[in-house]
């Protein structure tokens, strides 16, 4: 049998027309069946048409650099679950349960993901009725029963400077046999808002999906509409995208050792790295005016240019940070006390991360070999590679220590890349986009793979527009690194991880 | 611990001699926006077209800029074609009153302080609940780099805390999602009085990118009092530092530090 799935590289475009339309049994068994050969599932989402639900699916293959897509119309507003034989695409229909009404049936773990009413009015997956709105935090919250079980929530309001969250540990003394996460408090109805675009709003939208990830989005959305309008960036624009996605990669990892030096306990670093954070924040200023990099990435190219004055100064400053970045993780790696704290605390398995289709520096800590700039590049990483940074552990330690290791090689690529920017225009006009289209783009943002997907509709507008932060594979992580760990590492855990709630929420 | 010693060295004395002395603060920073109404072509309607969230109207006073509603994207400057607005590398924008952060032209007055019977209570000693309801997290984070040895919030005796009983008031950043309106509510119910109410980014204020989604609020306003208007998507940490420090009254005359107004901000540290 042939594979049921048209193959597209990352960020390119395809006729929608030669999208195969599957029956749902043959949609199952291809996508369940590409689990088998070693795909992930980067994309399973819904669109409403006439005559009920189309599903799309889009698979990555990591070997081949291609990533394979497939729908199905779904008429019925139930269909056979694939998480019990699939798990890493339980939240995938949580979603579509969601927004759509639909039921995946022998979902193992069917609640709500965000809370809101469904998109479809008289499709609902739990039968609630239009005055019955869903109340965000309460559902069906799994518990463990016994004498001494005691059960933690904790949030929504955290006690700092964070963002809302409802956390749920089922626990024995200190020992956690199980933590829920229920989100959803963020959702401002961001994808919706997307259809029937581009409009005036909607690279705004792409900025703030995830405020700290501003860059990443913004070059996803931008790559997908250059691929749909047919004409590239200049290769200057990609030059500059990519020192802007690799300082702000920068920004978060340093941010990160610094929170997790502090979780612990240890102070210089974590003050050093504080410090630091902002300082390649301030790069990212110094191209744009925006420490987020808001108003750089825009289709066709980048809004800001650079001359030689500023790119001497990015190099020096680059070159202070690195060394003061440097210094303050070796005094890290060098404190015994720390490293007791960091290893063997939060462990997921290589195989247990698959199973959940983790991505980002999560993922390469527990060994797996997931990058977009490497396994599915565009832009400048087509044309200079960056090594792919893994550690074995699975634990706190890997996931600081990858961290770590991506400081050292985002630093190195970012000044060559300062060194030999090629020349010509920064921008270049973006076309209209191509009607009836499908169109994946893939960005490794700092915490991992950004997913974003349209449709065009027959006037080249958004008639569907997916995004999938890399927060959304990997929250299910966080929950299960607790299993068996003191609540009192959950802080550790969850700066180690450092996920999106807003990305997630949208 | 040698080591350590040495790495505090090496490190060196980060804080940032701001209020005393003029910030450092990128070239290209999209400030305070200055609108010049009379460069208008009549029926020119090109700003307001390209605004993406209504911040920019042209109404029977002429044209208004609301910063509450600002991005600081380029949209407007960019569709301009007389030069009307433009934006400065000042920093400083926060106001106590809504109707205050509409530009007419003239600069932005510099927000009041408390009233002294506040300020006897806040002055030195300000304690803080934070409340995310839904924005990006952008503004989170710019509020946590306040409390990096850069700007050391804590030296003016401002602080964020863990409990809103502990709290002398709230900095909510965000548009208010549905999702979180309850939340907020019994957080603010949650201070004790007297109470203060800062909100912050577009976001907090107007609801930001998301104005008019089904989904949020428009902004702090709709669910509490608010007593001090921080603009920005997300602000710069020295324009949240600003506010924070002129509602105290810790701004004295020779302590106003306000943008760099000459040389180029590129060779500062």
């Amino acid at each position: 049998m042939t594979a049921p799935f048209r193959t597209v590289a990352n960020g390119d475009v395809l006729p929608r027309a030669e999208l195969p339309r599957l029956e749902l049994g043959a949609f199952r068994e291809a996508v369940l069946g590409a689990r088998s050969r070693g795909r992930r599932v980067s994309a399973l989402f819904g669109v409403p048409e006439a005559a009920g639900l189309a599903l799309y699916a889009v698979l990555a293959d990591d070997d081949a650099g291609l990533l394979e897509c497939a729908s199905a119309a779904l008429t019925e507003d139930a269909f056979p679950s694939m998480t019990p034989e699939c798990h890493e695409v339980h939240l995938f229909e949580r979603e579509l349960a969601e927004q759509w009404g639909v039921v995946p049936t022998g979902h193992p773990w069917l609640k709500p993901v965000r809370f809101h009413p469904s998109y479809r009015p008289g499709h609902d997956a739990w039968d609630r009725t239009r005055e019955a709105a869903p109340v965000v935090g309460v559902t069906d919250f799994f518990r463990v029963e016994g004498e001494e079980i005691h059960e933690v929530a904790v949030g929504p309001v955290h006690a700092g400077v964070i963002e809302p969250g409802h956390f749920r540990f089922q626990c024995h003394g200190e020992h956690v046999y199980h933590l829920e996460i229920s989100l959803g408090y963020q959702h401002r109805g961001l994808e919706r808002k997307l259809v029937g675009g581009p409009e005036k709003r909607t690279i705004h939208y792409m900025e703030t999906l995830a405020g700290d990830t501003s860059v990443g989005h913004a070059t996803a959305y931008c790559q997908l509409l250059e691929a749909l309008g047919g004409r590239r960036a200049t290769p200057r624009a990609y030059a500059l995208r990519g020192i802007a996605l690799e300082l702000e990669r920068l920004a978060n990892h340093t941010g990160d050792l610094g929170a997790l030096a502090g979780d612990v306990g240890f102070l210089p670093t974590a003050s050093y790295c504080g410090r630091l954070r902002g300082d390649f924040l301030n790069m990212t200023a110094l191209l744009c005016g925006s420490r987020f990099g808001r108003g750089l990435v825009r289709p066709g190219g980048v809004a800001f240019d650079v001359d030689d004055a500023r790119t001497a100064e990015l190099g020096r400053r680059l070159e202070a940070a690195a060394r003061d970045v440097r210094n303050a993780a070796q005094l890290l790696w060098g404190a015994p006390t720390v490293m007791a704290r960091f290893e063997d605390t939060g462990h997921v398995t290589a195989e247990l991360a698959a199973k959940l289709g983790l991505v980002g520096p999560a993922a390469r800590a527990s060994g797996l070999r997931r990058d977009v700039r490497k396994t599915h590049p565009t832009g400048i990483f087509q044309l200079v590679h960056i090594p792919l940074s893994v550690a074995e552990s699975g634990d706190v330690f890997a996931r600081a220590y990858v961290r770590w290791l991506e400081i050292e090689r985002s630093i190195d690529y970012v000044r060559s890349q300062l060194r030999e920017l090629p020349a010509g225009a920064a921008r270049r006009e973006c076309p209209a986009l191509a009607p009836e289209c499908l169109a994946v783009s893939l960005v490794e943002g700092w915490r991992g793979e950004i997913c974003h997907v349209a449709l065009t509709d027959e006037l080249g507008r958004f008639a569907a527009y997916k995004v999938i932060d890399p927060s959304f594979h990997n929250w299910t992580g966080l929950a299960m690194a607790l299993r068996d760990q003191q609540i009192s590492d959950f802080p550790l855990c969850n700066k180690s991880f450092n996920l999106s709630y807003c990305g997630h929420d949208l | 611990m040698w080591r350590i010693l040495f790495s505090r060295l090496k490190q060196g004395h980060r804080t940032a001699a701001y209020p005393v002395a003029a910030p450092a603060l990128p070239d290209r920073l999209r400030g305070h926006p200055v609108v010049d109404p009379t460069r208008c072509p009549s029926g020119c309607q090109a700003c307001v077209e390209a605004c993406p969230t209504d911040a920019v109207r042209v109404d029977d006073q002429g044209l208004g800029l609301d910063l509450g509603r600002c991005l600081f994207c380029q949209e407007c400057v960019s569709a301009c074609p007389e030069g009307a607005i433009r934006y400065t590398t000042e920093h400083r924008m926060a106001a106590r009153r809504r109707e205050e952060l509409v530009l007419r032209g003239a600069v932005l007055e510099r927000a009041q302080a408390l009233d002294a019977k506040m300020l006897r209570l806040f002055r030195r000693s300000l304690k803080l609940r934070q409340v995310s309801a839904g924005g990006c997290n952008a503004c989170e984070a710019d509020v946590n780099v306040l409390s990096t040895v850069v700007f050391d919030l804590g030296r003016f005796g401002i602080q964020v805390v863990a409990s809103p009983r502990h709290a002398d008031g709230l900095l909510i950043t965000g548009p208010v999602t549905e999702n979180m309106k309850l939340a907020l509510q019994k957080t603010y119910d949650a201070v004790p009085p007297p109470k203060i109410v800062i909100a912050v980014g577009a976001c907090a204020i107007s609801g930001g990118p998301y104005a008019g989604h089904a989904e949020q609020h428009d902004g702090a306003g709709a669910v509490v009092p608010v007593d001090l208007f921080i603009p920005g998507c997300p602000p710069h940490p020295l324009t949240i530092l600003d506010g924070l420090l002129a509602l105290l009254d810790r701004l004295g005359p020779k302590r106003v530090a306000g943008a760099a107004t000459s040389g180029s901000a590129m060779d500062t540290p």
